[in-house]
């Protein structure tokens, strides 16, 4: 097995780790790595430190992809962790099936998916990722095991959600949804302020719904922007598939500087005119949006950018707005912002969802950005809503186990099936999740 | 039409990659190598991507004898039969200069091994009359260098033997094509130092694909290592020998 010393990031590059990696592309080089100790880490399309294990090892699974069975009658799939979501709806789209949620970005694994228990534009709908999982394979101390909501609920649970802390997920078997054909028909509306945006997800009867806002807008213009609402429809793909652009260097500082970002946003609101405009689109056109520029991360600069991702509860659309009113007084160039209803659906004890609403906003890695961040945080806790850990690279222990209920419930399910704390990354240690 | 591909070292990532698409158009796999229970889940990836047959041989490119159930079984398939070599081994340059035993093993592995299977199968492709044979050389075996001369003269030997062949099986109406990789993102590149310009093996096996299709002789992929390897090619013998690259 070969080891390489390396320095790497998450997605938003602002947090940094140098460790050992691994990357098997075989069962019998997955075991001797995992012998390593350390956690199991997919694309790295978390924000933050969740996939980073700085000054120890690490398993990249992104060589472990392979599609093991199918069965064309039921839609269920099995499939290696490396896998990613995209991959799982090329493959499958064009027979009928596409995987039940989807998260923002295609690039992000089968392991990644469940290990943050993610959620797509269908949450309100369908729930979360882990909630379409019926089975899965975990290393273990003995060797691979299979788990199910059955067989082991409490550590099936654990494991929906949970951060790669109850080891590494070597595959899973999911539930595939049916679909009729491989177009989104996508209607978009401009929406002129916060209140009404809130107003237009309660009253939307889509599958598919998210909010783009312009977080830089204040005032009478706070939480303007444009929803989104896609359903599903027949026909085969519309246009051939993209090739994806690339960012080929860091940007420079200006590149997402105040003015820059309000123009940006502006343009990106007046493209769609006053009154709604539909069109159909391509199933990954429509839900991951930004994949059709690679690395497009690049564009913070070096210096990265951390992602603030909070829901609140479904009565507490006011904090929302106070919060989002914080974020746009700041100043913090942002470009766009997501703004979208969720359901109740959650998987695992330390699932992000919750009924309510959520709102996701990049901050590029500037020295106020903690403070700020410390302000929103509080003001989540306060409004009973809760940080999301694949997108945190800033939040504190205290406020992460007063938003995460069931967290005590959740260690001890980890501190039996990994007691000495192999898998450990670098945001379970900052947010002190296992002790 | 669907067309059935023995795939030897079929557990390299470069060979995966072509498995899967050699899968998603239809044709049949059969995949040979000595890691037989991951090759199983190789079939299954092939199979579900819509091979209409994917099955496990057991090879080891040092044991001959394991070519005949394979050749058998190849008999034994209807239609077109096509081969693609991925097999080959690069120990570091200072283990072979410690034990040099070793060469034996490389030049088994990368040339005479592979070389036998296919000796033996060209019968069979003519008698069928068409068909595909790709050889993954590397661009390491167009010229001996200080850093891997004994991997890359095992290649250069493969690259010639490959070359003969497309002369023998054009006459049947068969095709022979020289891949010649630069740096590919594979398990034996990772941790290496100084690598640039690393391909992804998806890249590669597309690339493969679009040569076969044109039916290329040579394919240097990605396409500028024909530019850096003709300008390696030129450098005089006496000034090369001075340098270390």
């Amino acid at each position: 097995m070969q080891w390489k010393t390396a320095d790497y990031t998450g997605w938003g590059r602002a947090l940094r780790a140098r460790g050992t990696l691994a990357r098997p592309e075989r069962v019998s080089a997955l075991s001797a790595a995992l012998m390593g100790r350390g956690p199991a880490i997919g694309n790295r399309r978390s924000y933050g430190d969740g996939p980073l294990n700085d000054g120890g090892a690490a398993v990249v699974m992104t060589r472990m992809d392979r599609l093991l069975a199918f069965d064309p009658d039921t839609g269920v799939l099995e499939a290696e962790a490396g896998i990613t979501i995209a991959e799982l709806l090329r493959v499958f789209a064009p027979r009928g099936w596409m995987p039940a949620v989807m998260p923002g970005t295609g690039f992000a694994t089968l392991g990644g998916s469940i290990a943050n228990d993610v959620h797509g534009k269908n949450h309100h709908g369908a729930g979360s990722f882990g909630q379409h999982v019926l089975a899965l394979t975990l290393m273990t101390d003995a060797g691979p095991r299979e788990v199910t909501a059955e067989n082991d609920p409490d550590l099936f649970r654990a494991t929906m959600g949970g951060q790669g802390q109850t080891g590494a997920i070597l595959s899973a078997k999911l539930q595939l949804a049916a679909i009729l054909g491989q177009r989104m028909k996508v209607t978009e509306t401009r929406i002129a302020d916060f209140d009404a945006f809130i107003a237009a997800f309660d009253t939307s009867q889509a599958e598919f719904t998210v909010g783009w806002i312009d977080a830089t807008a204040r005032r009478k213009r706070l939480g303007r922007g444009i929803l989104e609402e896609g359903t599903l429809v027949e026909g085969t793909r519309p246009g051939p598939l993209k090739r994806a652009l690339g960012v080929p260097l860091d940007a420079p500082g200006f590149a997402l500087s105040k003015p820059v970002v309000k123009l940006f946003n502006r343009f990106y609101l007046s493209r769609v005119p006053d009154t709604a405009r539909k069109r159909t689109r391509p199933l990954d056109d429509f839900f991951f949006p930004l994949d059709r520029i690679h690395d497009w991360n690049r564009l913070y600069g070096k210096r990265g950018f951390q992602q603030f991702q909070c829901v609140v509860p479904l009565d507490q659309a006011a904090a929302l707005k106070e919060i989002l009113t914080t974020i746009a007084k700041a100043g913090i160039a942002s470009p766009l912002a997501v703004l979208k209803k969720m359901g109740p659906g959650r998987a695992g004890h330390l699932s992000f969802p919750m009924a309510g609403y959520t709102l996701a906003v990049d901050f590029p890695a500037r020295k106020k950005v903690p403070a700020i961040f410390q302000r929103l945080e509080q003001q989540v806790l306060a409004a009973g809503g809760r940080l999301y850990f694949a997108k945190d690279g800033l939040a504190h222990p205290d406020s992460i186990a007063a938003m995460y209920p069931e967290l005590d419930a959740w260690r001890a399910v980890v501190a039996r099936v990994d007691p000495e704390g192999h898998n450990k990354t670098d945001l379970v240690r900052r947010l002190k999740l296992r002790s | 039409m669907s067309e059935t591909w023995i795939i030897l070292g079929a557990s390299s990532s470069m060979a995966r990659a072509l498995t899967r698409k050699l899968a998603e158009r239809g044709d049949s796999v059969i995949l040979a190598g000595r890691d037989t229970a991951d090759l199983a889940r190789d079939a299954a990836d092939a199979r579900v991507r819509g091979a209409p047959l994917a099955e496990v041989m057991a090879m080891d490119a040092r044991d001959p004898d394991s070519f005949t159930p394979i050749l058998d079984r190849l008999a034994a398939c209807e239609g077109t039969l096509c081969a693609a070599v991925f097999v080959g081994s690069m120990p570091p340059q200072d283990h072979i200069d410690a034990d040099p035993t070793l060469i034996d093993g490389v030049v088994t592995d990368s040339f005479t091994g592979p070389a036998r299977f296919l000796q033996a199968l060209a019968p069979l492709i003519e008698e069928r009359g068409g068909g595909t044979v790709v050889g993954v050389g590397s661009v390491a075996g167009d010229r001996g260098r200080i850093g891997n001369y004994v991997y890359g003269a095992a290649k250069a030997g493969f690259a010639t033997y490959l070359s003969g062949l497309r002369n023998r099986l054009n006459r049947a109406g068969a095709h022979v094509l020289t891949v010649k990789p630069g740096f590919t993102d594979t398990a034996m590149t990772w941790g290496i130092e100084g690598m640039f310009l690393v391909a992804p093996p998806d890249k590669v096996a597309s690339d493969i694909l679009r040569a076969v299709e044109k039916r290329r002789n040579v394919l240097y992929t990605p396409m500028f290592w024909l530019g850096i390897m003709t300008i390696i090619r030129a450098i005089p013998e006496p000034i090369f020998k001075k340098m270390s690259i």
